[in-house]
């Protein structure tokens, strides 16, 4: 799929977070959104995944036939999505049922993040850095194109940040796309880097904020 | 889409028999309300039959209300609600499969309780078997009605008073009908039908209304 984002600004409750934000991705890239605290780097994640509407700007995506943009991307962000009564098996099982267009199961996925031994194991039994993995784990058992990351290697110890770092590579030899929010380095190679500014705020903006 | 809804509300039904809560507090809760009418009102066993349909329906109407605040807010709060969001099934159906969800944990068990219940209000076999008849019926709509109110919440912390207020007056048909039935199975000029095929409609209309409206209010709080 191709991701083309034009003239995108983001205004919330009055307060200008970004604008005249502009970017293109095809097949295989990456692009890591980096920037201080609060310059707006889960905004924009949030307008990418349909959850924020922008004030100005679209947000497209071609080549992926009738299936809208929600439908075609994971998100992995701070609030997990994981129900800690149910297992971590139960919890992709569902995502995978949820999501539609299943690729690996629930057991293969966490093999592949090294949690195998946790697959009947509740969730609420978990530490942080390993819900977050079976969190990533869901990007294994449903096919999407584009991958949506706030801050995935929060919490991941070295090794795992290893392994996120191969998935996204054969993510992109695959053709599939990945923007990543991020103050570290995530191992993605020849990468492009968004850098969000805050836009200095025009003297008369100012005061109507506070009118 | 099928596979969608059942896998939504077997994991509802899951996580509602695995963390107990709501289900179970608001049969306790229901209970208590019933069993502290008689104490309120003395023994006077004929009082007690007249009104008992009544104290039952307005008990289940309150218990409903239990465990509805969190019906759409845990979700939320973990981020599950983000996850349905970008399903490929309409919010209408993940919606429907957790109110359904919700009703089989909570509305059902009231129901199949009631003639127990009936048994502190000295109500006879056919106004018992009445009442569970009506609350099977009626109770649909006041998860539906609630479900509206619970979308609408779904984002505010303690949000659970405020929902009682939005929800209860929105209620008050089917609680309406609901006693009227039940009371006219006790005997009087209006046949039982006609009543119960009102709470029926009431009920297929919350179910359509309601799912509508409590994904429109969890499309709009994002």
């Amino acid at each position: 799929m191709r991701l083309t984002v034009t003239g995108l600004a983001v205004r919330r409750s009055g307060r200008r977070i970004f604008a005249g934000l502009s970017f293109a991705l095809g097949p295989g890239e990456a692009l890591m959104v980096t920037g201080r605290n609060g310059a707006g780097k889960s905004t924009l994640l949030a307008v990418l995944a349909g959850r924020l509407k922008p004030d100005a700007g679209a947000v497209r995506a071609d080549d992926v036939g009738e299936a809208s943009l929600p439908e075609c991307l994971h998100v992995v962000g701070h609030r997990d999505g994981l129900k800690s009564a149910l297992t971590a098996e139960e919890n992709l099982a569902f995502a995978r049922d949820l999501l539609g267009d299943p690729a690996l199961t629930p057991g293969a996925a966490l093999a592949e993040l090294g949690l195998a031994h946790a697959l009947k194991l509740p969730v609420a039994y978990l530490s942080a850095g390993q819900r977050r993995r079976v969190a990533l784990a869901r990007l294994l058992v449903c096919r999407r194109p584009l991958w949506l990351l706030d801050e995935p290697t929060a919490a991941l110890d070295t090794a795992s940040q290893g392994v996120l770092a191969a998935l996204m590579a054969r993510h992109r030899a695959g053709g599939g796309l990945v923007v990543a929010a991020t103050h570290q380095a995530l191992g993605l190679a020849d990468a492009r880097e968004l850098r969000i500014e805050r836009p200095p705020l025009p003297a008369e903006d100012s005061a109507e904020a506070f009118a | 889409m099928i596979r969608a809804f059942r896998a939504l509300v077997a994991r509802d039904l899951t996580l509602a028999a695995r963390v107990g809560g709501s289900g179970t507090l608001s049969l306790v809760f229901f209970l208590m309300i019933v069993a502290l009418v008689p104490f309120a009102l003395g023994p006077d066993l004929n009082l007690l039959s007249r009104i008992g349909p009544a104290i039952l329906w307005l008990a289940a109407v309150l218990a409903t209300l239990i465990g509805l605040d969190r019906l759409f807010q845990a979700d939320e709060e973990d981020g599950s609600l983000d996850l349905m969001t970008g399903a490929p099934a309409p919010l209408e159906l993940v919606v429907l499969a957790k109110v359904a969800a919700h009703w089989l944990t909570t509305g059902l068990p009231l129901a199949l309780a009631s003639p127990l219940f009936g048994l502190l209000v000295a109500l006879d076999g056919t106004a018992m078997a009445a009442t569970a008849l009506t609350l099977l019926v009626g109770t649909p709509a006041l998860t539906f009605v609630g479900a509206v109110g619970a979308a609408l919440t779904a984002s505010i912390r303690r949000g659970g008073l405020i929902l009682a207020v939005l929800v209860l007056p929105l209620m008050i048909p089917t609680l309406i009908f609901g006693v009227s039935a039940a009371q006219s199975a006790l005997g009087g000029t209006v046949p039982f039908a006609t009543p119960l095929t009102i709470l029926a409609a009431l009920s297929l209309i919350a179910a359509v209304i309601g799912t509508f409206a409590a994904a429109a209010a969890l499309r709009w709080s994002e």
